[in-house]
Order: structure tokens, then C-alpha cells, then sequence
């Protein structure tokens, strides 16, 4: 069973029928011991980091999903939700994370060529690095997924598992061993989208 | 870089698709569900859903729509139509819609736009004005197109967007319904005045039109169509192969 958190941020209902599309048994929830009890975790998010971060900490939640994660059992942070999962956060003011990924979330306007619009909306091709992550097994590099955001991950090193091209090199997607974490919303990137998280549904804890 | 966006617009009336007609393997063509599927196979890249109903009861009937239609169909979709307060966001966000685009609403209460966004975030709202020339102006309407609001298209435009629209969709009034391509010189001083993106709206008669607006106007992000996709005259994944064949980035 997947447990997608719910922290009151965002809207979890296409989260939900995407991993119902994909014949996985899900629930959305606030309870810890349902994240304890869940074989697999994802962190949803939107809006800005620094008031997620205080909802995630007020709901005692940021606790469990750390412990669960550090354990070994498969996380995946999907959007804001995976600018959580690094060390801190630069979008009004510094804020930290839960610390799982090294790395810091800086305003793409940093790394982008002027004139370029922000956010950087819409779908944009995925450049893998390294080793092929085991959440990308069933897709291409170079296929095309769904980002809406205005800040990303820096400073990843080899926890960036693929980039994003968008008037300089975005960091699109993280992982360090059973952590992940999507820029992007595999929810909303049809079925490339659905793909990713089969493969994710698919990891052994 | 990030591809360039097409974009089937679906008018829902009590829960039905108007206008359409029969494409192969699809059983029910004014079934908005199986419509959205058709297309996100074929590679349209968003939907907007239009809600053109005025009584409650079909207002109801088009949220159930949304939700069934966003439990099978998994790429961005905008709800226009009908979106007046914050209870109307609240309403089709939670039946799924990523995006709410806003058109008299925002005219009637300026406001409107400000606490959407300070709300849900610039990404969820959208702007859509429908404009035509009027004595060599610019000019708002309201209420579908009937009403000359006085006001000055690219002022308006602007002000939505400094509170908070993260996206325009710009309809031409004067273009809409033609055929004879999108209105390149609207386009052109609306993509120029705002930094947000732009989508073209009105005037897509074929294929070319498309090639067209994306070369003149490197700034415009998407092209928005109705009639020709749903009458079959563009097939989405035809289009989207002779795009990519002219140089333009698409998702394929």
C-alpha cells in the first residue's frame, strides 16, 4: 500500500487516480501509523517552501516520513514535496528540509539565461546522469514530463539522477538509495508520468 | 527547452460536449471523458474544459464530469467557464483541474484574480480575455463576446498579470471562428507586454496556421483550437509530427 501524505498542502486527487491507473493500492493520510504501516511513501507538495516545510513540522509527520525513509523504505518527494527532502530551502528566506538528499533549493532565475519566463511551465525533456535510476527503468531518456516551478535543487551532486535543459541545466530529478524525488509531476506527464510510478510502486523496501 | 503547447478546448453543456463529430474507436463523442482520453493519447498536451452551462444542476453535472475525467486522464487540465468567486476554484480543484481560467469574473471583481493567487498560486490561474478591435483599439469584452467592457486590452491584460495571473489565454474576437489563421498582430503586442505565458486562441484553420504563429511569434507558448480537432479537419498527433518537421519543439 502507498501512502501519499496529506499535510494540507495541495491537491492529492489526481495523485491518487494516477496511482489507482496504475493498479496501486493507495490512501491518503494524515495518520503516522498509517505511513508506518504503508510499504511505500510520497511527499506531495505545492506552493512555497518555507510554509510546507512549518506544516510539515506542525503535523509531526516530518518525523515518521524521515524515520520510514531511513529504514529503507521507499520515499518518493514529488515536486515541492521533493525540494523538501534536501538540506534547506531559499524562497523567502532560508528554511530548512528534512535533510534526507544533500543539497539546496535556490531560484532557478540563478541558472537560467535572462529573459526566459518563470516559472518554467509546461513539458520538458529528461536528460538521465549517472547509472539509469531504478524509477526511470520503464522510460527513455530524452522523454517528456510536466514541470510547474520556480525554484530547484543545487549542489545535488551525485544525488541528481536527471536534468533538465531550460536556458542552463535544471535539476529535475534526486535519489539516494530508497529516496527519490521528482521536480516534476509524474501525476500530470501522461504516461511517461504513470510509468515512473509503477516503477516507483514496483521497489522492494 | 521547454515544447510548445496544443491544446483542445471542450464546451460542456449538462455534462455533454458540444459540437463533434465521429472519430474511429470513439464510441461517444459528446462524452467529455472518452473525448479527453482521445486526445491525451493522441498528444494533446493540456485540455481546457469550458463549462458553458448556466443552471446549478449543470453545474454539478460538470464537476462529476471533471472528477471522472481527471481519474483517467493524466495531463494538465483547465477549467474556464462559470468562475466567479473562490468558492468556484475551491469547487473544480477539488474535482481535479490544475488550472482555473477566469473571464468576466475577473472583470466583475478585480479582486478575484489577487486572492486566487495568493490562495492557490500564480501557477493555477489563468486569464482569459476575449478581445476584439473596436475603432483601431483593443478592446475587453464580457460576457462571452457580446459586451464591450470599454476597457484597453493590453492594460487589462497587464493588470491581471501584475495580480497574480500566471498565464493568458487571448482570444480574438475578430479572428475566432474564421479559420484564416490565429491573429498574429493581437498575439504580438499581448506576448511582448507580459512575461508570462501566452496562449493563442482563435482562428486555427489548419495545420499551417499553427507552423505559422509558432515562426512569427517566438514568445507565444501554446495554440488553443476547438472546432478543428473535434470536427477531425487537425488530428493532434498529425499536427504535432508536421510541427516538429517545420522545427518547431513539440512533444512527441
Amino acid at each position: 500500500m502507498v501512502a501519499i501524505v496529506d499535510y494540507g498542502v495541495g491537491n492529492l486527487f489526481s495523485l491518487n487516480c494516477s496511482l489507482n491507473a496504475i493498479g496501486a493500492e493507495s490512501v491518503v493520510t494524515s495518520d503516522a501509523a498509517v505511513l508506518r504501516r504503508a510499504d511505500k511513501i510520497i511527499l506531495p507538495g505545492v506552493g512555497a517552501f518555507g510554509d510546507a516545510a512549518k506544516k510539515l513540522r506542525a503535523s509531526g509527520l516530518d518525523a515518521v516520513v524521515k524515520e520510514e525513509a531511513e529504514k529503507g523504505k521507499p520515499l518518493l518527494g514529488i515536486c515541492l514535496g521533493m525540494q523538501l527532502l534536501l538540506e534547506r530551502g531559499f524562497e523567502y528566506g532560508e528554511h530548512s528540509g528534512l535533510g534526507l538528499i544533500k543539497g539546496s533549493i535556490v531560484p532557478i532565475a540563478d541558472s537560467i539565461s535572462e529573459g526566459l519566463k518563470i516559472p518554467h511551465i509546461g513539458w520538458n525533456s529528461l536528460k538521465f546522469t549517472g547509472e539509469k535510476s531504478p524509477i526511470f527503468k520503464y522510460i527513455n531518456d530524452g522523454d517528456f514530463v510536466y514541470f510547474v516551478h520556480s525554484f530547484h535543487g543545487q549542489d545535488c551532486e551525485e544525488g541528481t539522477i536527471a536534468t533538465t535543459e531550460y536556458g542552463g541545466t535544471l535539476t529535475a530529478a534526486v535519489a539516494r538509495g530508497n529516496i527519490y524525488g521528482c521536480q516534476f509531476h509524474p501525476e500530470k506527464s501522461g504516461k511517461v508520468g504513470l510509468k515512473i510510478l509503477k516503477a516507483f510502486c514496483e521497489l522492494e523496501a | 527547452m521547454v515544447t510548445k503547447r496544443i491544446i483542445p478546448c471542450l464546451d460542456v453543456k449538462d455534462g455533454r460536449v458540444v459540437k463533434g463529430v465521429n472519430f474511429a474507436g470513439l464510441r461517444d463523442v459528446s462524452n467529455p471523458v472518452e473525448l479527453a482520453k482521445f486526445y491525451s493519447d493522441g498528444g494533446a498536451d493540456e485540455l481546457v474544459f469550458y463549462d458553458i452551462t448556466a443552471s446549478s444542476e449543470g453545474r454539478a453535472l460538470f464537476t462529476d464530469i471533471l472528477k471522472k475525467t481527471a481519474a483517467e486522464v493524466f495531463i494538465p487540465l483547465t477549467v474556464g467557464g462559470g468562475i466567479n468567486t473562490l468558492s468556484d476554484f475551491d469547487r473544480v480543484l477539488k474535482c481535479g483541474a490544475d488550472k482555473v481560467s477566469v473571464n468576466s469574473g475577473a472583470i466583475r471583481n478585480p479582486g478575484l484574480i489577487a486572492e486566487a493567487a495568493k490562495r492557490y498560486g500564480d501557477q493555477c490561474v489563468v486569464i482569459s480575455a476575449d478581445v476584439k478591435r473596436v475603432d483601431g483599439v483593443f478592446r475587453v469584452f464580457a460576457k462571452g463576446g457580446r459586451e464591450n467592457t470599454g476597457m484597453e486590452a493590453i492594460e487589462w491584460i497587464k493588470r491581471c498579470v501584475g495580480n497574480g495571473a500566471g498565464e493568458v489565454v487571448l482570444n480574438s474576437i475578430d479572428t475566432d471562428g474564421v479559420k484564416k489563421g490565429f491573429d498574429l498582430e493581437m498575439l504580438d503586442m499581448v506576448s511582448r507586454a507580459v512575461s508570462v505565458p501566452v496562449i493563442a486562441s482563435g482562428g486555427a484553420g489548419n495545420m499551417e496556421h499553427f507552423t505559422e504563429l509558432f515562426k512569427a511569434l517566438p514568445l507565444v507558448d501554446a495554440g488553443l483550437a476547438a472546432s478543428i480537432f473535434h470536427f477531425g479537419e487537425v488530428d493532434i498527433g498529425t499536427l504535432k509530427a508536421k510541427l516538429k518537421n517545420d522545427g518547431i519543439n513539440v512533444r512527441i
